[in-house]
């Protein structure tokens, strides 16, 4: 009981936290907390709303894990942004050459972004492995090199020909339906069957919940990821107790990648091709949503549906006009702040009132030789 | 005259632990006060609590009198308080002198660092307290003894004349504990007051003009030295009598575990660490390192654990050759290691202790396999570790950094002898541990011993080298240049080998003698 109550603790009080220094944010901008949070509240309560949250939500938690997974190294992958990217034009080029069925052609796709993320992510390994380059610079180069170069010279080279380009047409040609995840609305209809038309929950919140859960086998259950926290907590402790250290940070590097190549096939998934102009900033977003989840793979997936939220809400601020839409990010900094408050007290607190409950456990077994209880 | 330092009924609790329950402590001015007790009886808690690291539960503290309360340990120094920790804190590319003015820099008009002013004032300092140093050496370029002094003095220089000493001597081979005693002297002479803590008795008792003893948390003694016996102190601290370390027949077999041949390793700067080491450990054996640390044996036990590529030579296993190996394998071949710096190389500190017994076995039986961690194998396991090792903890979940100093190195010596190694590769593997359990450790070596273990020892307590090993090498420079006996070598003449002052032949000549003397030495551990 006690424990499940300073669990909950720490949370409830970054959120009461949020929500005041929200507030005197809103105040501060001249809108009024109450009306932007009443229309938040209700935008959300819709269900094309909630479908919208957890497809934005998908994607998060996929970059967060990506993200978590080079954390817990003390490895910090910057580069999710452009390993995401990067994997979305190639698997998306990949997928619109075959034509295959589904149960080939969905996994193909998959994989193609899961190894080329994996890949590109793998470079900023070897290189730090080899030529002892720190990650976070070779990642934000990779990032450079993705976004600006590669996916530039791709989409020129790859957009389907004898066409009349247009800004919508411009990116890759289409893949074939049969390369296209389904989308979950059945999901959806188990709980109410008025989902309406053109309403999609995508496919790839299956792929995200099973990514969680490895994440979470492979940390707690496999050697593997015994290695991987070892490392990250004592690199040369590790080393001593027979963790190759080159090969983890190479193969810690290609699994974060891995991982974040699955981000862009939400939207392959929805749209089909890579496009003009993809979705951008997921790869940033996922490392917030990997801290305030304390990489941990149930508390990412809270923040990744709270962050989601936020995101969402920034349109029917806007279209309400009850207050700016930037108001949200400034929301998901403050989130992140106080959930770092919020954990640091509980901590002590928590610390505190064990100590005194050891004391009187104790003082009742007047034992008062022994010092240790057992 | 106040005393220098008054503590009443200070009380520190942590989760399932009471560390210090209602601790009086008195120390005179100018006096050299030690403080005794088993591992895990709260000594570094209530040094760390006087030095403002953490604040007490309960109680008062006055220092010269006047009631004090820390929250930093800036707040500490102010008052006069400074405290040598038992791991230096220096760092190796930077001069001595850099390294005092560290954090407390004399600057001038536009941030410029003062240091021919620092150098005088440390020059005072240094003269009224009678150390001596120079100023200009790097510290990567010391030895132990004097980086210590480094530690000393750079808390004298921040206007200390309360130091607290937090096992100073534990890595400290005996030459240097006298030359730290001398100084110790010269401090309490200059006006000094001293606090230390220490597990070995006869030096408290060389040194101390008084001595208090904890006991689970709680004060039993608080006397002056005069007529006090190791056998009382002994008593006081655990209750009982000393177990006293038997003399056991020589285990040696013909059979080779360990064998190296012309093993060189090269340093980061391509220089030979070591070069061309010979060594051979038959099983049932024990072979003693003596040296003066940074002599070699850390690129040794490297070369050997397989975290340190040799350059060239040959290390074979029971005759199959392991030079190429990986870390991993070798441990999986049944070689163990007990790290000379357990924060360093041997814990995960903010993992549970149960994780931490599992580290550097997660791969075999029963912590894990290739693919998996068996949880509830390795908590089995911890649980028996810390049974039978006695490592004094509320239970196996807490982080391996809530136990003290010593209860970490009983769980790693658990760890590693658990395992049941073909080669145990030991340095130090009573730092830290208090007599009691040094003579329990030392039990377990000689049991596994019995049953065949080869251990390469390496350790800075002659006494521990010396009553342990069945055949001694000395290294000297990164080269083995003596065997002795055990049986009939004194502490004065290994000694005079380990600083280079004699040697034996030629390297060659050692080596090869270093291979018959095991097989004809039968004398055992005396
Ligand atoms: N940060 C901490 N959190 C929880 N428990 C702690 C912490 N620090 C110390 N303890 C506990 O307090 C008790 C006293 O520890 P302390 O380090 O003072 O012992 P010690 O006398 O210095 O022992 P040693 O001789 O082994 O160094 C131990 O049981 C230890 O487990
Ligand atoms: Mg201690």
């Amino acid at each position: 009981m006690r424990s499940l109550a300073f669990n909950l603790a720490a949370p409830v009080g970054a959120f009461v936290l949020t929500l005041i220094i929200s507030s005197l944010a809103l105040v501060a901008f001249g809108s009024n907390p109450i009306a932007a949070f009443s229309d938040m509240l209700g935008h959300a309560s819709e269900l094309e709303t909630q479908v919208e949250i957890l497809n934005r939500a998908t994607p998060l938690y996929l970059s967060a894990v990506a993200a978590a997974i080079g954390f817990r190294m003390n490895l910090f992958n910057i580069g999710v942004e452009g390993q995401y990217l990067f994997a979305f034009i190639v698997a998306a080029q990949v997928g619109s050459l075959v034509s295959l069925p589904s149960i080939l052609h969905i996994p193909l796709i998959l994989i193609t972004s899961m190894v080329v993320g994996g890949l590109f992510s793998g470079i900023a390994g070897l290189l730090k492995v080899t030529r002892g380059v720190n990650e976070v610079i070779s990642t934000i180069m990779l990032n450079s090199i993705a976004v600006a170069g590669l996916i530039a010279a791709l989409q020129a080279r790859w957009q389907p020909e004898q066409e009349n380009f247009t800004a919508t047409t411009l990116g890759t040609a289409p893949v074939d339906e049969s390369g296209l995840l389904p989308d979950a609305n059945g999901l959806v209809e188990l709980f109410t069957p008025e989902i309406g038309q053109g309403v999609e929950l995508t496919g790839m919140i299956f792929v995200a919940a099973i990514v969680g859960i490895l994440y979470y086998v492979l940390l707690n259950k496999m050697r593997f990821g015994f290695d991987l926290r070892a490392s990250g907590l004592n690199p040369f402790a590790a080393k001593a107790g027979g963790v190759p250290p080159k090969q983890m940070i190479v193969m810690a590097m290609f699994l974060s990648g891995a991982v974040a190549g699955l981000i862009g096939m939400v939207e392959l998934a929805e749209i089909g091709r890579f496009p003009a102009d993809p979705i951008q900033g997921l790869g940033f977003a996922g490392i917030a949503v990997a801290l305030l989840g304390r990489n941990n793979p149930g508390a990412m997936a809270f923040s990744a549906l709270l962050f989601a939220f936020l995101d969402v809400s920034a349109g029917i601020l806007q279209s309400t006009q009850t207050a700016t839409k930037e108001i949200v990010n400034i929301m998901q900094g403050i989130v992140l702040l106080a959930a770092v408050i919020a954990y640091g007290v509980t901590k002590r607190i928590q610390t505190r009132e064990e100590a005194k409950a050891t004391a009187e456990a104790l003082r009742e077994d007047s034992n008062d030789t022994v010092g240790v209880l057992s | 005259m106040s005393a220098a330092i008054e503590l009443t009924g200070i009380t520190k609790r942590f989760p399932g632990v009471i560390a210090n329950d209602n601790v009086n402590l008195t120390v005179e001015k100018g006096e050299i006060h030690a403080i005794c007790g088993e591992n895990g009886a709260g000594k570094s808690t209530l040094m760390k609590i006087l030095y403002g690291l953490q604040p007490p539960d309960e109680g008062t503290m006055k220092v010269n009198g006047e009631e004090v309360r820390f929250s930093t340990p800036n707040d500490a120094i102010d008052r006069g308080i400074g405290m040598v920790h038992q791991h230096f804190m220096l760092a190796d590319q930077l001069t001595v002198l850099e390294n005092i003015i560290l954090g407390a820099e004399p600057a001038g008009p536009g941030g410029v660092i003062k240091f021919k002013e620092a150098e005088a004032h440390l020059a005072t300092v240094a003269a009224d307290y009678g150390l001596t140093i120079d100023a200009n050496d790097l510290i990567e370029t010391l030895e132990v003894g004097e980086r210590q002094r480094v530690e000393i003095i750079k808390v004298l220089y921040r206007g200390a004349d309360i130091l607290i000493l937090d096992e100073p001597t534990a890595v400290l081979v005996p030459q240097e504990v006298e030359a730290l005693f001398e100084n110790m002297r010269d401090l309490k002479a200059a006006g000094a007051t001293i606090l230390f803590i220490d597990h070995k008795l006869e030096e408290v008792l060389e040194i101390s003009d008084s001595i208090t003893v904890l006991r689970h948390g709680k004060t039993v003694a608080s006397m002056p030295n005069e007529g006090v016996t190791a056998h009382d102190l002994a008593e006081l601290m655990v209750g009982s009598e000393l177990p006293t370390p038997a003399t056991e027949e020589s285990t040696v077999t013909t059979e080779v575990a360990l064998a190296v041949r012309g093993v060189t390793v090269a340093d980061d700067d391509g220089r030979p660490a070591i070069e061309d080491v010979n060594l051979t450990i038959h099983k049932g054996e024990i072979l003693g390192i003596a040296g003066v640390e940074g002599n070699g044996q850390a690129e040794l036990v490297d070369a050997l654990i397989g975290t340190a590529s040799v350059s060239a030579g040959e290390i074979s296993l029971l005759g199959e050759d392991i030079t190429k190996l990986s870390v991993r394998r070798r441990r999986e071949g049944g070689i163990g290691h007990i790290p000379e710096d357990r924060h360093h190389e041997g814990l995960l500190l903010e993992a549970p202790l149960w994780e931490n017994a599992a580290l550097g076995h997660q791969t075999q039986a029963p912590y894990g396999s290739r693919w998996l961690i068996n949880r509830p194998g390795a908590r089995q396991q911890t649980e028996a570790i810390k049974a039978e090792f006695d490592v004094r903890t509320p239970n196996i979940d807490v982080s391996a950094h809530a136990l003290s100093g010593g209860n970490q190195q009983k769980l790693i010596v658990g760890r590693e002898l658990t395992a049941n190694p073909t080669l145990l590769v030991a340095a130090h593997p009573t730092r830290g541990v208090d007599v009691g359990a040094q003579a329990a450790i030392w039990e377990q070596i000689r049991d596994a011993r019995a049953n065949g273990l080869a251990t390469l020892l390496i350790s800075a307590d002659l006494d521990e080298l010396i009553g342990l090993s069945d055949r001694i090498v000395v290294m000297f420079r990164g080269k083995l240049v003596a065997t002795v006996d055990p049986d009939t070598v004194t502490p004065r003449d290994l000694g005079a080998y380990m600083t280079g002052a004699a040697s034996q032949n030629s390297d060659e000549g050692a080596a090869q003698n270093s291979d018959e003397g095991a097989a004809k030495n039968s004398g055992g551990p005396s």
